[in-house]
């Protein structure tokens, strides 16, 4: 099963990254009050099951693809 | 076998100060050994391990991710539980939040920009095994160089850390934006620290500041200690 998994910075949290490209965007005369930087990660997982899929990639985010501290994920099975 | 305390120091594909800290540790006194990431076990008779600076696996998803569940981490997480000195520097202490063996995790710099530079930072906590030859309030000339050094955690952890004597070192002004001006953290047990200031750097007057030495050595004292509790 295909699977993405999008991490944000948590609201609050400074994202001095999106400050820059908000920043440029600003420079180029879009008008945008802010924008924020997150990562994305396509997986292919060998489950069939969506419930399990889903188990399996939150396990993945907390041991790996995501600090709790600072990012929040969000899953999508499927082709997104 | 060397009198000199055995200290390991881990190297990850990207780290690039495992050299200068392993000349700095034997200028204080240590027996330096390199440890592939890929190893499950430490050497016998290792007394302290450190993390050193870099870009461990290019900083591929954040910095110290990847590396935090590197197989030599099992160990490392090992020898710590059983009070083993452990020293992260810079991309060593990303490696050590990241792998939860200290608080907070490490942002990229509030001004976007690579630091470069000495940095004075404030002692404060002279009672931590890294700090025992220093005294609080003692100013420390230590470089750092780093683009994501903002060190972070949650208002409520902050507080507990700094009751706790936990934040050990703060830089005198604000270099990257790290919340409090942390500049090194100690864990609850006191066995383990991090610090973005590269030590290694700073242990000879030639090169601007001997200061880091304090910290190597007194790494080097507890790496004897812990070889003797050990045995």
């Amino acid at each position: 099963m295909k699977a993405t998994v999008l991490v944000r910075p948590k609201d609050g949290i400074l994202d001095p990254q999106g400050d820059a490209v908000g920043h440029s965007l600003r420079k180029l005369g879009f008008n945008v009050a802010g924008a924020r930087v997150g990562r994305i990660i396509d997986l292919e997982v060998d489950i069939a099951d969506a419930n399990a899929a889903r188990a399996e990639i939150e396990r993945m985010c907390g041991e790996l693809l995501a600090n709790p501290l600072i990012e929040s994920f969000e899953i999508r099975l499927g082709d997104a | 076998m060397s009198d000199r305390p055995l200290v390991a120091v881990v190297v990850f594909p990207g780290s690039n100060d495992d050299r200068d800290a392993a000349w700095a540790l034997g200028s204080v006194g240590a027996e330096p050994t390199f440890v592939w990431h890929e190893e499950t076990s430490l050497p016998g008779g290792t007394g302290a391990v450190v993390l050193p600076g870099g870009f461990s696996y290019g900083d591929y998803l954040r910095t110290g991710a990847i590396a935090s569940v590197a197989p030599v981490m099992s160990a490392v997480r090992e020898f710590a539980s059983v009070g083993g000195p452990v020293l992260g520097i810079c991309n060593g202490f990303q490696v050590l939040c990241e792998a939860r063996l200290l608080p907070g995790v490490l942002r990229p710099n509030r001004q976007l920009e690579f630091v470069c530079a000495d940095a004075s930072l404030l002692v404060e906590v002279a009672d931590s095994l890294f700090l025992r030859r220093c005294t609080i309030g003692q100013e420390l000339v230590i470089p750092v160089k780093h683009g994501e050094g903002a060190w972070y955690a949650d208002e409520g952890t902050f507080v507990q850390l700094a009751a706790r004597g936990q934040i050990v070192l703060r830089y005198t002004a604000d270099v990257n934006g790290a919340m409090g001006n942390v500049a090194g953290v100690v864990n609850e047990a006191g066995n383990v620290m991090g610090l973005m200031p590269h030590p290694e750097h700073a242990v000879d007057p030639l090169l601007g500041s001997a200061d880091g030495g304090l910290l190597l050595a007194a790494l080097v004292d507890a790496a004897a200690a812990h070889r003797l509790v050990a045995a």
